[in-house]
């Protein structure tokens, strides 16, 4: 599996850590509502399909980017990189 | 049904074994039974078995979408243990163990259990201080351990590289003298013919493609052989929880499908008599019978469905396998599979009544599904049967999400990957 990093090309997935789903919304601190908070920490689509996700390249640029992945082919549709960074995206 | 015997094996034997019996019936749907079990894999099978010998339900239909037992019972490294910290895991994983170590007869059909033992390696001073504890947990639930010292360790397996001159040398371990292996297949078909027996219907290539509901009770299912009706649906479908709960418009589980892969090499002359895992990585590694050696490690790591893993685990665990055994180095591999994980968020299993009414789960198995089959089966029966728990799945609910009552064996923290 080979991901495209945008500030290092096309690297292999090793090279990278899988942190996990990037479709769930951490909810605001100020919000107390348990089941927010365990939906957050626990509850996941897990889509058979395209899956949105955070990746760190951390044997190169040590950026966070966003892949959109395949969870059946592994076929990767599309990385950006994440934070305020993301602005200076040329890929 | 013939029972299998010394006797109907040279009976056969005699007439070229070609009047051996189907070992179950190509079952063809009805349109109504009491219960739905939605997977023929182990876990199904067994439930399927163990509603109609314990409970007296026979009207059941096991519904499978492909060939039975095609699914994660073919796709494991066929290791059974019971050696767990969290008291709710030890009794349901013994319970387990204590139903293995009779299921041959109670069965009729050669498991091939084989109790050899199960040793887990330890790499440093911290480690083997944990092994302790946990050996000791499990002693206090009346569980067998033993914590061996590195002598003992290379008495018993002779091949493995118990030197200094290595990154992760090995200061001890911890053993399950109970633990052992079982012949996987042998599981999937013990617990069709067993079911078969009672008069349960097994429906191969009958993919359930959505729910009928009343309300919010569900009532039955929608197959590729047409819609049928049962009080009771349950659900037992490892990996593609997810896809199916989101049939009944269920569209979050804490459940993430992973894949994790194992191997098979040549066949051996015999050279590992136990099972042997490595303690400062992942990988776990045993003979089978016709010689091969069969090992696994770590997940892939990320999200997936497709039952087949990618280059880099490959090559993590066949370098940990040679660090463990130097003299593996140069064995060919046969071959290798991927099966998909339910990873709950805690690494502990989901056994329970709902979510929905009319509807039961059994799911979330993480890296123990294979062993846990008997327990499995015999406690989703029970709780099928009685409309709640049994006392040794009382907490393998699935409202423990939501109200701080994890199972966290490892103690790992909510990332499924790391379990």
């Amino acid at each position: 599996m080979i991901i495209k990093c945008p500030h290092c090309g096309p690297r292999e997935a090793s090279e990278y850590t899988y942190i996990g789903d990037a479709s769930i919304q951490r909810p605001d601190h100020n919000d107390t509502d348990m089941e927010k908070w365990s939906d957050y920490v626990f509850m996941r689509e897990n889509p058979r399909g395209a899956h949105m996700e955070h990746w760190q390249h951390t044997s190169g640029c040590r950026s966070f980017v966003k892949v959109l992945r395949d969870t059946v082919t592994h076929e990767i549709s599309d990385v950006t990189l994440e934070g305020p960074w993301q602005a200076e995206d040329k890929s | 049904m013939s029972r299998y015997s010394a006797f109907s094996l040279i009976k056969n034997a005699l007439s070229g074994h070609k009047n051996w019996k189907r070992t179950w019936r190509a079952a063809e749907p009805k349109p109504h039974y009491d219960v739905i079990i939605v997977g023929g894999g182990g876990h199904g099978l067994a439930t399927a078995y163990y509603l109609a010998k314990e409970h007296g339900i026979r009207n059941v239909a096991v519904l499978e979408k492909g060939g039975l037992g095609s699914g994660n019972i073919g796709r494991n490294t066929t290791i059974v243990r019971s050696n767990y910290i969290l008291p709710a895991n030890t009794r349901f994983y013994e319970h387990s163990m204590k139903l293995w170590e009779g299921l041959s007869n109670d069965l009729n059909y050669n498991m091939m259990f084989s109790q050899r033992g199960v040793i887990n390696l330890a790499h440093t001073p911290g480690q083997m201080d944990a092994f302790a504890r946990r050996g000791n947990a499990i002693l206090l639930e009346g569980v067998d351990a033993e914590l061996l010292d590195t002598e003992e360790i290379s008495r018993r397996v002779p091949g493995l590289y118990t030197g200094q001159n290595t990154r992760f040398p090995i200061v001890g371990g911890l053993c399950q003298p109970r633990g052992g292996t079982a012949r996987h297949d042998a599981v999937a078909w013990g617990y069709a013919r067993g079911a078969d027996k009672y008069g349960v219907d097994i429906i191969e290539h009958c993919e359930v493609t959505g729910f009928i509901k009343d309300g919010d009770t569900v009532t039955g299912v929608k197959t590729t052989r047409g819609d049928i009706s049962a009080p009771k649906v349950a659900i037992s479908v490892a990996g593609n929880t997810s896809t199916v709960m989101k049939l009944a418009s269920i569209d979050k589980m804490p459940i993430e499908s992973h894949v994790l892969q194992a191997f098979v090499t040549e066949p051996l002359k015999p050279l590992i008599n136990t099972v042997v895992t490595f303690g400062a990585g992942h990988l776990y590694i045993s003979q089978s019978d016709k010689g091969g050696l069969v090992f696994g490690g770590d997940l892939d790591g990320y999200n997936s469905y497709a039952q087949r893993g990618n280059l880099p685990i490959f090559e993590h665990v066949a370098a940990a396998a040679v660090t463990m055994f130097p003299n593996l180095a140069r064995l060919k591999l046969l071959r290798n599979w991927g099966g998909i994980m339910d990873m709950s968020m805690d690494g502990s299993p989901i056994i329970c009544t709902g979510p929905l009414p009319g509807m039961y789960l059994n799911a979330g198995w993480c890296y123990g599904g294979f062993k846990a089959t008997p327990a499995a089966g015999w406690c989703f029966a029970h709780t099928i049967a009685n409309d709640a728990p049994h006392a040794l799945n009382a907490d393998f609910t699935l409202d423990r999400f939501y109200n701080g009552r994890q199972l966290d064996e490892r103690g790992a923290g909510p990332y499924p990957a790391h379990q």
